[in-house]
């Protein structure tokens, strides 16, 4: 038992204090295994090994397991604790934070699916980009879940940023793939596989950026959209036609 | 006799505490029970008027449980029947059982002075006697029978209720002298004094402010790793906020104006998926 000599010594709300550490704690489990399961899902369609995506879907149980649990704890913290002021930002933004997680780890099982449905059919090209996409976007993910834990807003703002690597890279697989299709159009099926493996990536990123906002919610209590450069680039794709 | 050598144990000074035969023992037979105490089919009667109508609810061990609900629902009363308190209320009988590790409270034999020792109580407005910081611990204790050392006693005491350096220099200062929140700590420390299993507290916090309430709150998450807390609160977010689990009282029907327990469950789930619409409607602030 703690010895407080004075009341002064009692820290207030402590009790508090460790549950939404421990929260927290939760997200960058959920946070990594959600990185866990979006690079096994390239790796396994690279290697065109089908056991390994299945296994994605089994993973996919345990992370929407995790996901509502988190939100179960979430939900009594507001409930019992009372929450207010930044306290509340940060349990309500966790609350959407864990369901975009949630999403990314579909986004992993999206392409576990693919893999599985493209059975015997070998890979159109070579995968070069769409695993950098991955590698990409997990470390953005990973800086994400980082910065909001420490609530660090400078590095929020900064990871969006990354994303412009990612949508290059989308935009380079998608001309690449165009190319197979123009020449033969028989590898329609077979490149748009691989356009939805590269999508899923991109969307992954995209969501990384809304983890991003929140964390940025939580320190400031601003709420505002951090400029997408996907909207710069559907523009002047736009314009280009 | 079994229960006053086992309390004579818990009196003997602290290091000796593990050493005790008796003490193993009853902590043995203190596993064995499920609960620390359980009431069976309690009502209870002030006169004519039945106050408490059939109460069946468990009080976990090392664990805080809320009793909640609107004025008037018996909450104080119910809380009182656990330390037989209510008899000093003349007219005062009950039906049913309050089981203490298994046995019956109310059973003739048994001593209501050393039911009052081991299951403490803490009330309202704080009531330190009018005597010195020192005495308001010790005197119990001594009344009680303890050799050891009455310092290191009130130390002790002092320390868990958390208010040793506010008053280690005015120990023989008056405890009225003290401020509202330490004084109530202080009676918290006079009921930590002999050493009681269960603590009941009926409204710690409402004659202080929100700092010192929160302050409470903190002590008796504190408190529970060594003792059993039973709190009646008018304040649904303290329920909600300090205790493990809570019971929601209610009167029976308003005419004959009984209360009784009508749900009784983990506090989250009280606050977050309640069963009872009633529950539901007064955890929302709809009961009127």
């Amino acid at each position: 038992m703690t010895i407080y000599k004075r009341a002064e010594d009692i820290m207030l709300r402590k009790t508090f204090e460790n549950e939404i550490q421990q929260v927290k704690d939760d997200i960058l489990l959920l946070g990594s295994m959600v990185e866990q399961a979006i690079l096994n899902s390239v790796e396994a369609m690279k290697k065109r090994d089908i056991k390994a995506s299945e296994r994605i879907f089994e993973e996919d149980k345990q992370i929407n397991k995790k996901r509502f649990e988190i939100e179960n704890k979430l939900m009594v913290l507001i409930a019992t604790q009372q929450p207010m002021a930044h306290d509340l930002r940060l349990l309500a933004s966790s609350m959407e934070i864990i369901s975009e997680l949630e999403r990314m780890g579909d986004y992993a099982k999206g392409i576990a699916n693919i893999n599985i449905r493209m059975g015997d059919t070998p890979l159109l090209k070579p995968l070069i980009d769409v695993p950098r996409m991955a590698r990409i976007g997990v470390d953005m993910l990973h800086q994400a879940l980082t910065a909001f834990v420490n609530e660090d807003v400078e590095t929020a703002k900064s990871i969006p940023v990354k994303d412009d690597e990612v949508d290059a890279l989308y935009n380079q697989v998608y001309r690449e793939l165009m190319t197979f299709v123009i020449q033969d159009p028989k590898t329609i099926e077979r490149a748009n596989w691989l356009l939805w493996v590269a999508h899923n990536l991109e969307r992954v990123a995209d969501r990384v950026t809304n983890i991003c906002e929140r964390t940025i919610f939580i320190a400031t209590g601003e709420m505002a959209e951090i400029k997408s450069t996907d909207d710069e680039f559907w523009h002047s794709q736009r314009q280009q036609k | 006799m079994e229960t006053t050598k086992y309390l004579k144990s818990l009196l003997t000074p602290k290091g000796k505490k593990q050493e005790s035969a008796v003490m193993a023992q009853s902590l043995q037979s203190q596993e064995n029970t499920k609960y620390v105490l359980e009431t069976k089919g309690l009502g209870i009667y002030y006169g004519d008027f039945q106050a408490v109508t059939s109460v069946n609810m468990p009080i976990k061990r090392h664990k805080i449980t809320a009793i909640i609900g609107p004025s008037g629902c018996g909450k104080s009363t119910l809380l009182r029947a656990f330390n037989r308190m209510n008899e000093l209320s003349p007219g005062t009988r009950i039906e049913g059982e309050v089981l203490f590790e298994g046995e019956n409270l109310y059973d003739p034999t048994v001593d209501p002075v050393e039911v009052r020792y081991r299951i403490g109580m803490v009330f309202q407005k704080p009531n330190p006697f009018p005597k010195s910081v020192y005495e308001n611990i010790a005197w119990g204790a001594r009344i009680h029978g303890f050799k050891g050392n009455m310092d290191e006693l009130v130390e002790s005491c002092l320390l868990q209720a958390a208010l040793w350096d506010e008053v280690k220099d005015k120990l023989k200062q008056s405890g009225l002298a003290l401020s509202g929140g330490q004084q109530q700590r202080l009676c918290i420390a006079r009921a930590l004094a002999v050493q009681p299993e269960v603590i009941l507290m009926d409204e710690p916090a409402s004659a202080l402010d929100p700092i010192a309430t929160l302050k409470i709150e903190e002590l008796m998450q504190e408190l529970k790793k060594n003792y059993t807390i039973v709190i009646v609160t008018h304040n649904m977010q303290q329920a909600a906020r300090a205790s493990d689990y809570t019971a929601m009282m209610m009167l029976t029907d308003r005419q004959t104006r009984s209360g009784t327990v009508i749900e009784y469950d983990d506090t989250r789930v009280i606050f977050t998926n309640p069963k009872d619409k009633r529950t539901e409607d007064y955890v929302t602030g709809r009961f009127g």
